[in-house]
């Protein structure tokens, strides 16, 4: 399950979808907007992504982790639009029988999210500036 | 000459102006297109810095194009 979201991000209806009876352990991670980066003040930001294509990755990406790490249910939502300093950027859920699985899957979500799904993000500086951020992991992936 | 569309996003969308445009072009290949359009808009990246998508799936910069094919040129993503 992969949601782009305009409007601001609702944990507690995402953990509604994720409730199982026969799953004893739930991870999750969100992700904030923080008011720095590389040394520069952070006013506040935006997302855009290629939507057809970063659902179809992030669905990849779930089923990856769900395989590789036999959790059962994981759910991401990913913010789009302007957003203001600790707003949520992203969240990610998942859940597993064991705890060990649904951290295992949580980060592998997160990891790979940020490496490989078609989501920009453009930050506004406290001096006027702005700028599309590169994230450093990905140069390294882009190749592999 | 193939009509091609392709869609721009973030730092490619601020030089073209553009969301997306259709193109008539003799470029065989999408790393042609994008040769062709990085000297039009003047984009600063190699291709080796960016990623390719084709009718909306991830592809290769040596894919023959066809006429009514949709490309869309990624940057580094930074979701997350």
């Amino acid at each position: 399950m992969f949601l782009l979201s305009n409007n601001t991000l609702d944990p507690e209806e995402y953990i509604k979808e994720l409730k199982d009876d026969s799953c004893g352990g739930y991870v999750s991670f969100e992700g904030w907007v923080r008011d720095f980066n590389e040394g520069k003040k952070v006013t506040h930001l935006k997302y855009e992504a290629y939507q057809v294509l970063a659902e179809k990755e992030a669905q990849q990406i779930i089923q990856e982790a769900i395989e590789k790490f036999d959790a059962r249910k994981i759910k991401i939502v990913h913010r789009v639009g302007d957003l203001q300093i600790s707003e949520i950027a992203v969240w990610i859920g998942a859940t597993a029988v064991h705890r060990g699985e649904a951290f295992d899957a949580c980060e592998y979500v997160i990891d790979q999210l940020k490496i490989r799904v078609p989501i920009w993000k453009k930050e506004y500086y406290v001096d006027g500036d702005s700028g599309w951020v590169e994230c450093h992991e990905c140069k390294k992936h882009i190749h592999d | 000459m193939k009509s091609i569309h392709i869609q721009y996003f973030a730092v490619l969308r601020d030089l073209t102006k553009v969301d997306e445009e259709q193109r008539e072009t003799n470029a065989e290949t999408a790393l042609e297109l994008y040769e062709e359009v990085r000297q039009v808009f003047g984009f600063d990246f190699d291709s080796i810095n960016l990623r390719v998508a084709v009718n909306d799936s991830f592809s290769e910069w040596d894919y023959k194009l066809k006429d009514g094919d949709k490309l869309v040129f990624l940057p580094p993503v930074s979701g997350g």
